[in-house]
């Protein structure tokens, strides 16, 4: 195995022989605690191809790319460049090595050049300072290469999300990488930047470059990629000439897995409408979503990272405030400014991201689940009532079956499953009407999942009405009663228990 | 309202309850290390007792208490993850105008003639409103146009203690009644620290507002998702905050017996080391009173024990800059290891 040092040294040298595959990746293998990321995955990008990357969320494209990259470091398996088998254990390593990533969060510095951002750490120096003229003179030059528009001596904060896009480009074919990966590098481009991106992407192409796209959408696909491979639940499924598969083929690729978890929905009573949203819209993120939640009712949202989902659900929770449209609680017309008028109406929101918005990570269990509910019960003249919400939360972690020592355990000691189950606690202690589930059940083991199917069932036989927003189409098909399906901010769908398998919703949702 | 718990299946096991040690053991211990240092440096150096000598034990405290009231409000500030540097300057603020209400009827050079002779009530109460409204300006800054606390504060900071200069152009305000000043005799201002310590104490770990003030500094977002209203609880803390500053100001003048405009210079810097080496964490959501306190009480006995056996107080700050530091990285290692364990 070449260390990415020696690789370097000889790839300078320019006696790399042009091997057919620039990048092998083979029997990979990363387990993060309690999911395997990915299992035993191969991957071969061709000397001058684009090979796109697909798979729903959580496939484990990006973790792969994380491993070439060398942000991550594979547990098994082996990377080879040209033909050399090679170790690398950081980002410089990658980029030394000659691959470039070019990441979905960019990562340029808001307050230096563009040239500065783009030379970082290779500054031009002329008697031990940097060389500004020279250095914006080779940024001229290479933005001239990739025919992009752009004053190398402005600041990056002053450029367009687009712009940033093509500086980070620029900034990657600036290290004369044969290997190039973009992450969605369309999700915030207008449609005239895109064809100039995919231009640039064409030269680089044919210069011999191996580009690896990973996308969503299933018509950039077969615009510009030459191969795709197929990713799901972090096994590698399969390569095709992108001219040689169709769209459904793609599709039923991506999300074929057999339902091999039970999910125990049980039967419940659907009451009447509870709430009623009516052209609920948030500027310049969702617009004009409708639809009714019945008491006992489960309605899945399902739709793409990105679609709105978890704004529509934030939105209604009053989290990010509605522009425009209506919400109706058991007929009457509410207004919702802030997530407590959520919980005066008797909702509660499970958000999306665990340690972002949901954990008091540096707190305990108890007060973690109690922090909630104190906003309107067990405090008298300000004194928070211990006990009986000790006693409480006692009851309610057995219930959930939280593994913990005891209460006073700090939540951050504890997996994500259990995490997960005290903040569902956290809103059950506030019995809600209306369960609004963001991603329930994201990184969380198995058995704790089937814990919170089970839990999240029979709630909705109490009479509970729930809506779950899920990335899982086996998890959504499973549960739902209903399923609302979003794209770009706008529902495409909704379809009844009956009408809906993977193959309608993945139709939906990528539109 | 029925809990949904009755529906759910109980699990019958009932895990073991583990006891843990309070995280202010160990600075407590620190506390008693440093006390009986200076209790054997005594005995060797001067052939005495250090801690044997109650008056001295009585300064001690007293020449703390005024930081130590600082401390508690700047603790509770910085559990919301955020700072104050205007306690010295909202203290000066205060001394000058309640000292202003509390002079002495018939003194010539009184800096309000006619109004010598009022109610303690009067000075009392100004001084902790004045604190009060700086408080409220601060918070209503970083809750509403959410600048950093630190440039929020660092402006009062400035402004305050220009005011407080402004107020008499300069000039000490003297000749204080004796109806105003027995707040700072005897072991008054040891006594009004302990009780405030006392009920911040409890107001943070058994009422509501305790529970929202770690809630915010532990996750923000988590805090405002559970339906706290974050912003009119960050007024409220650096209010409170602001009340304790002017209450500190209040007994300053009481024991110099005048209102000076330099007071309490650099006390919120003391203050923020009193709760750091109490092991009031940096960045929110952890601390609480009592390690604030033992933290004060360290930097009484330094500066009580260093002039004690007789250390130039030129040397003191090198040994107070060093601890601050050293309590602050053992806590990090200690935290380190815990997460590991």
């Amino acid at each position: 195995m070449l260390s990415p040092h020696t690789f370097k040294m000889i790839r300078e040298a320019g006696v790399v022989p042009n091997a057919e595959y620039l990048l092998e990746v083979s029997n990979v293998r990363k387990a993060f605690p309690g999911v395997v990321a990915l299992d035993n995955v191969d991957l071969r990008i061709r000397r001058g191809s684009v090979h796109a990357l697909m798979g729903e969320n959580g496939a484990g494209k990006s973790t792969l790319m994380k491993i070439i990259a060398g942000v991550y470091q594979p547990d098994a398996g082996t990377i080879r460049l040209k033909g050399n088998e090679i170790r690398i254990a950081t980002p410089l390593d990658a980029l030394e090595a000659g691959i470039a990533m070019i990441h979905q969060e960019l990562n340029l510095m808001p307050y230096m050049t563009v040239a500065e951002n783009i030379w970082i750490r290779r500054e031009p120096l002329r008697f031990g300072f940097v060389d500004h003229r020279e250095m914006n003179r080779r940024t001229a030059a290479l933005f001239e290469r990739l025919a992009i528009d752009i004053d190398p001596a402005s600041e990056v904060r002053d450029h367009s999300v687009a712009n940033r896009q093509m500086i980070e480009i620029a900034k990657a074919v600036s290290y004369e990488s044969d290997v190039l990966i973009m992450d969605e590098p369309t999700s915030a481009l207008t449609d005239r930047e895109v064809d100039h991106l995919f231009r640039i992407i064409r030269d680089l192409r044919d210069q011999g470059k191996g580009i690896v796209y990973i996308t969503h959408k299933m018509n950039e696909l077969f615009t510009i990629a030459d191969e795709v491979s197929i990713f799901r639940d972090g096994r590698y499924i399969a390569t095709h000439a992108s001219k040689d598969i169709t769209r459904d083929q793609v599709i039923s690729a991506m999300v074929g897995r057999e339902i091999t978890q039970m999910f125990p929905k049980e039967d419940a009573q659907i009451g009447e409408v509870v709430l009623s949203v009516r052209n609920l819209s948030l500027a310049g993120v969702f617009r004009d979503v409708s639809f009714d939640l019945r008491r006992g009712e489960i309605l899945g949202l399902a739709g793409l990272v990105g679609s709105g989902r978890t704004n529509v659900a934030e939105t209604i929770f009053g989290v990010t405030p509605a522009s425009g449209g209506e919400i109706h609680l058991n007929g009457k017309p509410i207004r919702i400014g802030s997530p407590r008028d959520g919980m005066k109406a008797g909702m509660a929101l499970l958000t999306e991201d665990r340690k972002d918005t949901g954990c008091f990570l540096s707190l305990s269990v108890l007060e973690n689940m109690q922090m909630a509910v104190l906003t309107n019960r067990y405090v008298a003249a300000g004194f928070v009532q211990q006990g009986k919400v000790e006693r409480e939360c006692g009851t309610m972690k057995d219930a959930m079956r939280v593994k913990t020592p005891d209460l006073h355990e700090r939540i951050e000691n504890l997996s994500g499953g259990n995490q997960q189950k005290v903040l569902i606690g956290r809103w059950l202690m506030t019995n809600p009407k209306i369960l609004i589930l963001d991603e329930p059940t994201r990184g969380i083991d198995v058995g704790a999942k089937a814990e919170i199917h089970r839990l999240i069932s029979r709630l909705a036989g109490q009479g509970v009405a729930v809506i779950m927003i899920s990335s899982e189409l086996p998890e959504v098909l499973g549960m739902s009663d209903r399923i609302m399906v979003m794209h770009e901010g706008r529902v495409t769908g909704i379809l009844d228990r009956g009408e809906a398998d993977q193959v309608s919703i993945m139709r939906l949702a990528a539109a | 309202m029925e809990p949904l718990t009755d529906a759910i299946a109980v699990a019958d096991r009932k895990p073991r309850r583990t006891r843990r040690v309070p995280a202010e053991f160990g600075i407590l211990a620190v506390l008693i290390g440093i006390a009986l240092l200076f209790e054997a440096l005594g005995w060797g150096l001067r052939g005495q007792s250090f801690l044997g000598n109650q008056q001295r034990l009585l300064v001690m405290i007293l020449q703390v208490s005024v930081v130590g009231l600082i401390a508690i409000g700047v603790t509770q500030v910085i559990i919301t993850g955020g700072i104050d540097l205007s306690s010295g300057s909202v203290l000066a603020v205060s001394a000058m105008v309640a000292a202003s209400l509390a002079q002495e009827p018939g003194y010539a050079r009184a800096v309000f003639p006619s109004l010598a002779g009022l109610p303690f009530v009067v000075p009392a109460l100004c001084g902790l409103v004045i604190g009060g409204i700086a408080g409220c300006i601060n918070g209503s800054l970083i809750a509403i146009t959410a600048i950093p606390p630190f440039i929020a504060t660092l402006g009062m900071m400035v402004t305050a203690r220009s005011v407080a200069q402004v107020y008499t152009r300069g000039q000490p305000i003297s000749m204080l009644a004796d109806t105003y000043t027995w707040i700072g005799s005897g072991a008054v201002p040891v006594i009004i620290f302990l009780v405030t310590a006392v009920i911040f104490h409890i107001a943070l770990r058994y009422t509501r507002y305790g529970k929202f003030t770690y809630a915010i500094g532990a996750n923000p977002q988590a805090a405002r998702v559970s339906g706290i209203n974050v912003s009119r609880h960050i007024v409220l803390v650096y209010t409170i905050a602001g009340v304790l500053s002017g209450m500190a100001g209040l007994v300053t003048a009481a024991r110099a017996q005048s209102g000076q405009a330099s007071m309490g210079l650099g006390y919120e810097l003391d203050a923020i080391a009193a709760a750091v080496i109490g092991g009031v964490s940096l960045s929110g959501g952890a601390g609480r009173i009592t390690g604030t306190v033992i933290g004060t009480l360290i930097l009484g006995v330094m500066t009580s024990g260093f002039t004690f056996i007789g250390v130039d107080a030129y040397f003191q700050g090198i040994v107070k800059g060093i601890i601050i530091v050293a309590a602050v990285v053992a806590d990090q290692y200690r935290q380190k290891r815990r997460r590991k364990a």
